[in-house]
């Protein structure tokens, strides 16, 4: 990667965010409105996690803002007592930009959804990872479009019968980590909503990361495209396809075998990867995960595409990057600090005349 | 006050026996390929100019491709100044001096060079392959066509610059680059400009390229001594400086001043200013402007569309910085729903186009005044907003200053109606001085606000006075709060579906919008007998003014009156179109500030439209005045 030094200190994603020692919980973080979303949404298990895990971090309530854009997760801001605003369709990483430019002194989130996020906000999402803003982006992923009433999202599977597909879908889907590792976003992550610990550890890891961090939820919508993640959720079949990854340890996984490990593996094959059983390989062959390798998260996120076969869970790439709000403002503080702001000078230029009276 | 018309030249002696002419007023029209420099060559002769105290105004004219086919009649870019030892008001109807560089920049002008005109051409580029590209059977240089009717200087500026050039080592191509120098020498000698500024911007545009701006400088003194030491010129032109008002002047553009303007109300209002923006003709050159001004605090964002351009100065708003975003029509179709959601936050922003030809992508270097119904009605919903037009370039400035002054008082979106003759054509402006620009406080809400007297927080309580709510910035503890796109209750500022709460927002905020206070319409009518009332807006002001002079020299009466705020409009104006016989709009779009009129007023405004990309001229305005003075059109 390569990386311009701009003499800026290595800093942690909440710098700058004044801190409170007084004690703060879920309740503090919770706002006056009634929430709601249908019954067994998954946005519940969410807006609880984030409730509990916001106190921990330790900044005051007022230098946190939430935006979102439009969808049944995008009034997600509502529902939490700090700063927020709901914006418009897929426009929410914009106005998260000017405001993480301009305010230093605030941890901003983004909520958002498949639809929000990929679709109408594809262009914006792509940019700000790119850029790596310091933003948090939450990528509430349901495969489906909810508030609309029930049409196929971008990352629905082909084939797919929904209202506006009625023959299936024949639309190929995003993958959405392959798609923010390809826009070099800096942090990149994946949680369960019904999973509270691996979320709040991925969260954790996110507000603590400098730049632009992209957390994609996998979260039941359980009107319109209820049970999706099921497979994931529910015994030795669900153990056999959720591979949570750690950076530093081998990626093993699965049912328990006599020796406590995971009776499956990940292993190199050609440029990718592939899924073992661990007694038919050599433990050396087990591939140690490094969330710095880029080419590794990718082919990780591309263990399985649509059927849920094999998925990643946890931290896919976290490395550090200049971020796009520290350069700006390096520029502008320079400036300030070197040049002085004359206004008449500025507005006379070089060439005057005058005419006497 | 002279009229904006020609007067006789009167002769007089110079001192080498060249015979040396008054002029109150020039147009001078340098044209030539996109690739010649044009724009450059005149840009230098407006710094001249301004610098000896004429007063001018300009009209670049430049085709939309970068670089059109050398030689070609879309390739042609031209670049007209009109200066006088007035006060004028526009860049000029017809050239008075023709500067052609090549057939197709003389195919292209010759037509609208009255007869007796001066036409200076380049003959080195009439080779039978250029003349035969844009249509010459002949080359009219060898005929008597022209000559029967202007008086033409054939020039080999090509050579003539190479053989200035000889000692210098550049290749052919490059001396011949320096020929515009060579017309711009041509031209300062003949109308006695100054050379210092010229040779001082020359050495500074090049300074990593000591060569080349030296190249440059000798072109420039060689097509002056061309001037002095032949005999083909046999006159030069002397035109007065003008006496203008007392102050100090500069010369400037449109979007110089507008960016300006931005920077001074950043420091007005004591935000930082926050520009996202994304590159669109005519507007650019207020981002590259305003991203060299750092150092007041000011960051510019080149966002990766128009709607994060806008998106992002509206999340800098929230967070309590000036949110600026600047476009043309194109970019504010995109932009509508952004702003529309500014409507519904009610958070200051300023939202700036520069109007160009449209529909669609249409004329993006000429311009155009048809956005004037997409700035009042373009979003979905009831969604008024204040829209300011800047009457002159150096009025952009003011137009800016004035529009941030009211987004930060009434914590709205405000759109300024710039276009592309304003942005590039420049005039000398009367700088102000900082101090009479006044301060406005933002005033940001720091404590609880209900009226029960508890410790909450109403984003949507509104001042008694401007109806405007408050502006609570994210890190003031005690008032987090939430607001968004989705409608919300009076007061508490919660989401509220209900019917009469939704009546009450959409008709508080119309009221608050209605109820701004702007200037009296102020009526221009000389004789005070007028019965034909003008009315403008934006940047016809110029044309209009001068057609009403040259109708007032001819002893007839006409009242003229130009709106800069067109929403909202001054609470006189209904008053003021009552007092005329008829009222007569002339617009750069098909009507719509008459329709506005017509259906505000039901006032029967007679409306005069034009969309060929140009401003309108001073003679055609005057012969429409004169038709309905005269009872021709009713």
């Amino acid at each position: 990667m390569t990386t311009i030094d701009l003499g800026l200190p290595q800093l942690g994603g909440l710098d700058g965010v004044p801190t409170t020692d007084d004690k703060q919980t879920a309740k503090d973080f919770t706002s006056d409105q009634e929430v709601r979303w249908c019954p067994g949404c998954g946005d519940y298990a969410v807006l609880a996690a984030v409730r509990q895990f916001l106190p921990t971090l330790g900044i005051k309530r007022e230098n946190t803002v939430f935006v979102s854009g439009i969808g049944c997760s995008s009034r997600f801001p509502y529902y939490l007592n700090t700063y927020g605003m709901h914006s418009i369709h897929g426009r929410a990483p914009t106005i998260a930009t000017g405001l993480a430019v301009t305010r230093q002194d605030l941890s901003v989130w983004v909520v958002t959804g498949d639809g929000d996020a990929l679709s109408i906000g594809g262009n914006h999402l792509i940019h700000a990872l790119r850029r790596n803003v310091n933003l948090k982006i939450l990528l509430f992923n349901n495969r489906i479009y909810g508030l609309t009433k029930g049409q196929y999202s971008p990352t629905s599977e082909e084939g797919k019968i929904t209202k506006s597909t009625p023959f299936g879908s024949v639309d190929h889907p995003f993958n959405p980590i392959s798609l923010a590792l390809g826009a070099e976003a800096s942090f990149v992550g994946r949680a369960l909503d019904s999973d509270r610990k691996g979320l709040t550890e991925v969260l954790g890891a996110a507000a603590a990361h400098r730049g632009s961090a992209l957390v994609e939820i996998f979260q039941d919508c359980p009107i319109f495209n209820d049970g999706s993640f099921d497979v994931l959720r529910k015994g030795d079949d669900a153990a056999k396809r959720v591979i949570s990854v750690r950076h530093g340890e081998p990626i093993r996984f699965g049912p328990v075998t006599d020796d406590g490990v995971g009776s499956y593996a990940v292993v190199r094959e050609g440029f990718g990867l592939r899924v073992a059983k661990t007694d038919e390989i050599d433990e050396s062959e087990i591939v140690v995960h490094d969330s710095a390798d880029l080419n590794l998260a990718f082919a990780l996120s591309r263990l399985s595409d649509q059927d849920l076969t094999h998925t990643v869970t946890g931290i896919f790439r976290n490395v550090g990057r200049t971020t796009y709000d520290d350069a700006v403002r390096a520029q502008v503080n320079h400036e300030r600090e070197t040049r002085q702001a004359d206004l008449q000078a500025l507005l006379n230029g070089r060439d005057t005349w005058t005419v006497a009276g | 006050m002279t009229s904006d018309t020609a007067v006789d030249p009167s002769p007089a002696e110079s001192g080498g026996g060249r015979e040396v002419l008054t002029r109150d007023r020039v147009v001078i029209r340098f044209a030539g390929d996109s690739g010649d420099g044009m724009q450059l060559t005149g840009d230098r002769f407006t710094s001249e100019t301004a610098a000896f105290g004429n007063d001018l105004s300009t009209l670049p004219n430049f085709p939309a491709e970068i670089r059109a086919p050398a030689g070609t009649l879309p390739g042609v870019s031209s670049f007209q100044l009109h200066f006088a030892n007035y006060d004028i008001l526009t860049p000029g109807d017809r050239p008075d001096v023709l500067v052609a560089m090549n057939p197709a920049a003389l195919k292209a002008n010759i037509a609208d060079l009255p007869p007796g005109g001066v036409l200076i051409v380049n003959t080195d580029e009439f080779t039978k392959r250029n003349l035969t590209k844009v249509g010459y059977e002949s080359n009219p240089l060898e005929d008597d066509s022209l000559t029967e009717q202007f008086q033409v200087h054939p020039v080999a500026m090509a050579t003539l610059t190479r053989g200035a050039l000889e000692e210098t080592g550049l290749s052919k191509k490059d001396a011949e680059r320096a020929k515009n120098m060579f017309a711009l020498g041509l031209l300062s000698w003949m109308y006695h400009r100054p050379s210092e500024g010229t040779e001082r911007f020359l050495r500074e545009k090049f300074a990593r390229k000591p060569d080349i701006a030296e190249a440059n400088i000798l072109a420039f003194r060689a097509g002056h001594a061309y001037g002095e030491t032949t005999e083909s010129f046999a006159v030069t032109y002397e035109v007065a400086p003008a006496p203008l008002p007392t102050g100090t002047y500069r010369q400037i553009t449109g979007n110089t001043a507008l960016a300006y303007g931005i920077v001074a109300a950043g420091q007005v209002t004591g935000l930082p200013v926050f520009l996202g923006s994304y590159p669109i003709t005519p507007a650019s050159d207020i981002l590259h402007e305003l991203s060299k001004h750092k150092a007041f605090n000011v960051t510019t964002f080149q966002a990766e569309d128009e709607i994060s351009g806008v998106g992002a100065a509206l999340g800098a708003a929230f967070g309590g910085a000036l949110g600026v975003t600047t476009t043309s029509g194109p970019g504010v179709s995109l932009k509508s729903e952004t702003i529309g959601l500014a409507v519904a936050l009610e958070l200051p922003l300023l939202v700036v186009d520069v109007q160009r030809g449209g529909p669609s992508t249409g004329l993006p270097t000429k311009t155009e005044q048809a956005d004037l119904l997409q700035a009042m009605f373009g979003r979905n919903g009831e969604a008024p907003l204040p829209i300011i037009a800047p009457r002159s370039p150096g009025d952009c400035f003011d137009a800016a200053v004035e529009a941030v002054k009211m987004a930060v008082k009434y914590r709205t979106p405000v759109m300024v109606l710039s276009d592309g003759s304003l942005a590039n054509g420049s005039e000398p402006w009367r700088v102000p001085s900082v101090d009479t620009l006044g301060t406005l406080d933002p005033e940001f809400a720091t404590g609880p606000n209900a009226p029960d007297g508890s410790d909450e927080f109403w984003p949507y309580l509104r001042d008694s006075e401007t109806l405007a709510r408050p502006w609570a910035i994210p890190g003031t503890a005690g008032l987090e709060h939430r607001i968004g796109g989705l409608e919300k209750a009076d007061g508490r500022g919660s989401i509220s579906y209900d019917p009469d709460n939704h009546d009450r927002m959409v008709r508080l905020r119309a009221a608050k919008i209605d109820g701004i206070p702007v200037p009296d319409l102020e009526v221009d009518d000389p004789d005070g007998d007028a019965e034909l009332l003008v009315l403008g807006w934006g940047s016809t002001y110029g044309p209009i003014g001068a057609g009403a002079r040259r109708v007032r020299a001819l002893g007839r009466s006409v009242a003229q009156a130009h709106l800069r705020n067109l929403n909202p409009l001054p609470a006189n104006l209904g008053e003021v179109l009552a007092r005329y016989r008829t009222v007569l709009v002339p617009e750069m779009n098909l009507g719509q500030l008459s329709l506005l009129i017509r259906g505000r007023y039901l006032v029967d405004a007679k409306s005069y439209t034009k969309v060929s990309g140009l401003p309108f001229k001073a003679e055609e305005l005057q012969d429409l005045f004169l038709d309905y003075l005269n009872g021709v059109q009713t």
